[in-house]
């Protein structure tokens, strides 16, 4: 076995050029497919996070008729007295914030103008609230006794060409199925930087929402952050009760999980692509290599050399490609992939409906991606050589011996 | 003993829509420790006989024994098992894998048949010091000489301890010094360890250096005699 692998080490390094261009194939394709394993990766974890932070939390406590697809206000579908019970929530050791949130639907009109929305009623001291506090970047954040104001994120306030100061109508629906109508002034705009979310949401300060939709002293639901994701299940199953339904994160983001699969499924065949392509090299290479090394093929069978031992002989020369390529390909992919897990990324608004892309992507490459694409990379060069190898084993010896002719 | 013996074979090679018979029905016997030339000229079926009495192809019809041992059905990889260990090759060309040593090319036989390290060793420097090489082991073969490269060729055939030793024109490219160089080495291996040696030439000085002389001449044998009775004109 070790004399097969000196061999195939001085057989690559014969053509030192060829070999070095045939692992840089490898290795670009390796690159390519981890640094794009890490931008998924990571574009699925800050999509997570970005709803998590912004929209579902980890867990959400509702009444047990609340219907999310309608955005129900009626009395019956909400939480009574929810300070109570977020400030019993908030008492449990895993919980880091839980507060009350109001969910309506609206329209904000301004000047000839007008969007659906969706109205948030929060408190704004929550630290529930941070994203949106350090989010801000012109204008002023609410306050919780604010009955006039609302802010606004600057991707909608762009969208209709508006600036804190500026007064817009807002439609909201109520818990009766009215609809009421009322004039807010825009106190601040803010970014989360995920302009999907951005581009739908106000915010009015909880008893203000509460007023306009008619929801008196109720809320959608608690909004629950944890001090662990892990602890997502243990708190859920704490909290159940006959009068609530409890929604992890995992049950709130359905579409997130179903775009992961979707982008799995798409990377493989991917991966497969990119590899497909890179195994045309090694085989190139290999061809070649049989077919410069015919005579010797011949010299080696007539010393009694069996026809598996032949084929091996050509699996350790692809293996030590493969190794060679595969090293270079994960370090370089590793670099990339490092440099954008510190500085991110720009890819504006991505426009996927419904789930919240940041702006910019931080790459997060897993040990796991890593092994998984080094041993598909080191299977496929493998699967590479068997052409070749099966070449040169069926060579006859007499014929190999006079270099194929 | 013998250790090998053709009867009746032949051996036809199709090429596009040509037949050619390089052997027309031939029948020979190769006792143990001979030293044996096959001359005759070019195309008169030396090569095509070497290859069949070394396992390296198949007889169209008739009988290869080696050791015995009816070889002339076996499939590629039975006849693989047939000549490593048992048959030693010395080709025309050099035939070293460019890649290794000296030492290591010796060596290959020997990895092939499973002999230990310390076993290894023993037998490689002692062949290369047989065939004057010694200083030579750890040299490739483009640091080395045409003659010196056949030397290696030699050892390497000597390695495993083979039966039979068979050479397509050990000496056709190299010159007359270096030839008789490689005649003197084979000569003095067959003397010393009993090896069989058959070799193809049709170059006078080699034929000079055999015992047993056997003369072909378009795919059949026209002498099979005594290097000295040949040489008394008997």
């Amino acid at each position: 076995m070790t004399q097969l692998y000196k061999m195939a080490w001085r057989d690559l390094g014969r053509n030192r050029r060829r070999t070095f261009f045939s692992m840089l194939a490898l290795a670009f394709g390796v690159a390519l497919l981890v640094f794009m394993a890490s931008f998924i990766a990571g574009e699925m974890r800050g999509a997570l996070q970005s709803a998590i932070k912004l929209q579902s939390g980890h867990l959400q406590v509702r009444a047990a008729t609340y219907d999310e697809d309608k955005t129900s206000l009626k009395w019956e579908d909400l939480i009574e007295d929810p300070d109570a019970l977020a400030a019993q929530i908030a008492a449990r050791p895993e919980v880091q914030v839980a507060t009350p949130r109001l969910y309506a639907t609206g329209i904000v009109a301004a000047g000839d103008t007008s969007t659906g929305v969706r109205v948030v009623g929060i408190d704004p001291a929550s630290a529930a609230s941070t994203p949106f506090r350090d989010g801000m970047v012109s204008g002023d954040y609410l306050t919780a006794d604010d009955r006039g104001g609302l802010l606004m994120g600057q991707t909608l306030a762009s969208k209709l060409k508006l600036s804190p100061g500026d007064t817009i109508s807002l439609l909201v629906n109520t818990s009766n199925g009215d609809v009421d109508q009322q004039s807010f002034i825009i106190r601040g705009l803010f970014s989360t930087s995920t302009p999907g979310y951005d581009e739908s949401t106000v915010f009015l300060p909880l008893s203000k929402a509460q007023a306009i939709a008619r929801a008196e002293n109720h809320a959608s639901v608690i909004f629950i952050l944890l001090k662990s994701q892990d602890q997502t299940d243990a708190v859920a199953a704490a909290l159940q009760g006959p009068a609530v339904q409890v929604k992890t994160y995992i049950q709130l983001n359905p579409l997130l999980n179903d775009f992961e699969q979707y982008a799995n499924v798409m990377m493989f065949v991917f991966y497969l692509i990119v590899l497909g392509i890179t195994a045309t090299v090694i085989v190139n290479t290999l061809i070649m290599s049989v077919f410069e090394r015919t005579r010797e093929i011949g010299i080696l069978a007539a010393m009694g050399m069996r026809s598996g031992r032949i084929m091996a002989m050509f699996f350790a020369e692809s293996s030590l490609l493969a190794v060679g390529g595969i090293v270079m390909g994960v370090a370089l992919g590793s670099l990339v992939s490092a440099y954008i897990q510190q500085y991110g990324i720009f890819i504006g608004d991505f426009g996927i409906t419904g789930i919240l892309i940041g702006e910019r992507i931080y790459t997060y490459l897993t040990l796991n991606d890593i092994v998984t694409l080094a041993a598909m990379a080191f299977v496929i060069t493998l699967l590479a050589a068997l052409y070749p190898a099966i070449v040169a084993a069926r060579m006859e010896p007499v014929e190999a011996l006079h270099g194929g002719k | 003993m013998e250790v090998t013996k053709v009867e009746n074979v032949t051996r036809t090679y199709q090429i596009g829509k040509v037949e050619t018979r390089a052997l027309r029905g031939i029948s020979l016997s190769i006792e143990s420790g001979e030293f044996t030339a096959l001359v005759g000229p070019s195309g008169s079926g030396k090569t095509t006989l070497l290859q069949l009495i070394g396992c390296l192809d198949q007889p169209t019809s008739g009988h290869v024994y080696v050791n015995g041992k009816d070889v002339s059905r076996l499939n590629r990889n039975q006849r693989a098992d047939v000549r490593r260990g048992t048959i030693g090759f010395i080709f025309q060309f050099f035939a070293l894998i460019p890649t290794l040593s000296a030492y290591e090319n010796v060596e290959m036989p020997l990895l092939l048949v499973g002999q230990s390290a310390s076993e290894r060793r023993k037998r490689v420097t002692d062949l290369l010091e047989a065939v004057g090489l010694a200083d030579r082991a750890h040299h490739r073969p483009d640091q080395l000489s045409g003659g010196e490269q056949q030397r290696v060729a030699v050892a390497r055939a000597l390695a495993p301890n083979p039966s039979l030793v068979l050479a397509d024109e050990p000496t056709a490219n190299l010159d007359t010094p270096n030839g008789r160089q490689v005649m003197e080495t084979m000569t003095r291996l067959n003397q010393e360890t009993g090896v069989t040696f058959v070799f193809a030439t049709h170059d006078p000085r080699v034929i000079e250096y055999a015992r047993r002389v056997i003369t072909l001449r378009d795919g059949l044998v026209v002498t099979n005699a005594d290097a000295k009775q040949i040489a008394q004109g008997v």
